[in-house]
């Protein structure tokens, strides 16, 4: 089923949004992850805003779905999508990474509200996901739980152990995600440790595949709507391939932009670039939506 | 205690330590329709397989892996489960190492790992499978509360306790059979408080797990042979720590002697030589355990016996301590 153009221009405005204060509060920070966080915005947006069921009001409604980031080093886009939705005061943004903060890079669950997982360490997100999913199914409730890995993430052995098991159990109430920018701290990820052929590895390892493009709202909207309709007892796994530092023209697919700081003069040439980036966004969807 | 199991001595010497633990897990799970129940493929080693066959649905055998053990654990109770989680504690602590910080203590959840074939009790199999550093690790770890039962009756009361009580548990048992040092589960344990197994002033022995059994008939011997009045205590929370209780020992005896089935550096000697040195009293004071190498492959008494953690070896260790006249140091004016 596609998605209107009405949804997905509402959801390109909201993106643009959380790029800006993406942006913002890599700014404030001083530095901070800025490449994998916008690499794995859209996949949040669009989970947050069309997808999950979740209550501001009661940020532990035990029927909600969880959402895990993995990558937990994306925080400086997981913080804004937070704060935008009210989870917590926005003005915390400003604080991020600042001494006394609430909010350091990997967002601790216990402080930040509306946090499912603590995560930073790598190859935690998706064994923890298949716990929130088991307890589900044992207490007989509806939620699903949504996990997201980073490609580079995927070296840890950790996630295999968990990709395992979610195929053992028949997990199809955990709906998983790569965020696959090609890129790691040390370069890109074929050229430190091969992944390739990476689709093919989560097949073996018993998902069900959906290879998109994970910046284009369409696409993640029809792979979602693809996992919920699911009725084979395989997990689906959506390998999204994306860009680092999606939506800012000079540091996309640039390895060198996991972690940075942008002084005045790069600030406002990355605030331009995002206007570019959101203005092709919907033309786009203008011209391919419904 | 909940569920109103009664355990006595009979039932320990026909009893593993690992199936008391089994027992009371399956005493929970009828009570308790939240608690799980995991492994990584040593159902039958850690002895749960009871459990498994009464609640086979909340049952979970992971595999041969550990890390996601943990992680599995974390999710289901940040999602309101009260998960048990059983492997060798020498996996627990450091296959998993990551995960049990960042998991369950960081995150602090509602999670228990009773940690099986701790120390040396798995002799025969090796270093590979003795767990010497497990208190050091896990006792940094904040959040964590770490037992380390001296009997089946002990665990019987520290698994109670643990669901009884919120937050992450690390409880290290041992591999087969304990000497029983207790009557019945019915001594008023209480977690972080020392149980004083026997009264004394001249020494004090402060012991933990199968190690307190031989402190206790070590102390006997010395009443009669040597006619010393030893305290021994159960130290079975290592952390945290019976402060009170160590700081008591040094003003009433002067004298303490730790003794584990664990590495000399980090573990319950350690803990308590930190208490004994902010204290700021004198007192003489010896740690027996491993002394940082890897122990010898063999029975598990015999281990206990070449590393001098036994009654024998403590023997020698009180009456060591005992000769020293360091009371009679120019230094000395601190005796009470």
């Amino acid at each position: 089923m596609a998605l209107s153009k009405a949804e997905w221009l509402r959801l390109e405005k909201k993106a643009d949004e959380l790029r800006n204060l993406t942006l913002d509060t890599t700014y404030w920070a001083g530095s901070g992850h800025i490449g994998g966080g916008l690499s794995v915005l859209d996949i949040m947006t669009v989970l947050y805003h069309k997808y999950m069921h979740i209550k501001v009001e009661d940020p532990q409604w035990a029927d909600r779905d969880r959402f895990i980031l993995s990558k937990g080093h994306a925080g400086i886009a997981y913080a804004p999508v937070l704060c935008d939705l009210g989870f917590n005061d926005k003005e915390l943004l400003k604080t991020f990474n600042l001494s006394g903060s609430t909010m350091g890079m990997h967002l601790d669950s216990n402080k930040v509200v509306g946090v499912d997982a603590s995560t930073g360490s790598l190859g935690h997100g998706m064994s923890i996901a298949v716990g929130t999913a088991l307890a589900a199914r044992l207490l007989k409730k509806d939620y699903k739980t949504f996990v997201v890995l980073g490609d580079g993430e995927c070296d840890e052995g950790s996630n295999w152990e968990a990709a395992m098991s979610a195929a053992h159990y028949k997990l199809t109430n955990m709906i998983s995600f790569v965020d696959r920018n090609k890129c790691m701290i040390d370069g890109r990820t074929e050229d430190v440790m091969r992944l390739e052929p990476f689709c093919a590895k989560w097949e073996a390892f018993g998902f069900i595949v959906k290879e998109i493009d994970g910046n284009n709202i369409s696409e993640l909207c029809e792979a979602i709507d693809f996992a919920y309709a699911n009725d084979t007892d395989k997990p689906v796994m959506i390998v999204c391939n994306t860009l680092k530092g999606c939506g800012i023209d000079f540091i996309e697919d640039n390895y060198l932009w996991h972690y940075g700081a942008f002084d005045d003069e790069k600030y406002e040439k990355a605030k331009e670039s995002l206007k570019k980036t959101y203005a092709m966004r919907v033309a786009r969807a203008e011209k391919e939506g419904e | 205690m909940a569920g109103g199991m009664t355990y006595t001595a009979i039932d320990s010497t026909s009893l593993q330590t690992a199936e008391i633990y089994g027992q009371a897990l399956v005493e929970l799970g009828r009570a308790h329709p939240e608690v799980v129940a995991l492994t990584a493929d040593l159902a039958k080693s850690t002895k749960i397989g009871d459990f498994m066959k009464e609640f086979p649905d909340r049952f979970f055998n992971v595999g041969i892996a550990e890390q996601n053990l943990f992680g599995i654990a974390a999710g289901m109770a940040r999602a309101g489960l009260v998960p048990f989680l059983s492997t060798f504690s020498q996996f627990a602590s450091l296959r998993a190492a990551d995960q049990l910080s960042t998991d369950l203590c960081y995150q602090n959840v509602n999670a228990k790992v009773i940690a099986t074939h701790s120390g040396t009790s798995f002799g025969q199999a090796g270093s590979t499978h003795h767990a010497i550093t497990d208190l050091a690790v896990t006792r940094a770890m904040p959040n964590l509360t770490v037992i380390c039962p001296a009997d089946g009756m002990e665990t019987y009361n520290a698994v109670m306790a643990a669901y009884n009580t919120f937050g992450p548990f690390y409880i290290r048992i041992n591999r087969g059979f304990d000497n029983t040092l207790y009557k019945g589960t019915d001594y008023g344990f209480e977690v972080g408080k020392a149980v004083t197994v026997r009264e004394g002033t001249d020494l004090t022995i402060i012991a933990c797990g199968s190690c307190v059994f031989q402190a206790n008939q070590a102390a006997d011997f010395l009443e009669k042979a040597d006619g010393l009045k030893i305290r021994v205590l159960d130290m079975h929370t290592i952390k945290p720590i019976d402060k009170e209780a160590i700081t008591k020992a040094v003003m009433d005896t002067r004298r303490i002697i730790t003794v584990e089935d664990h590495n000399v550096l980090g573990g319950l000697g350690s803990a308590v030589a930190e208490v004994v040195v902010e204290s700021g009293k004198g007192c003489a004071f010896k740690k027996l355990g491993i002394q940082d190498k890897f122990a010898p492959i063999g029975l598990h008494e015999d281990i206990m016996n070449v590393l001098g953690i036994d009654a024998n070896g403590i023997i020698n260790a009180v009456r060591e301590v005992m000769k020293a006249d360091f009371e009679l140091d120019d230094d000395w004016d601190d005796e009470v």
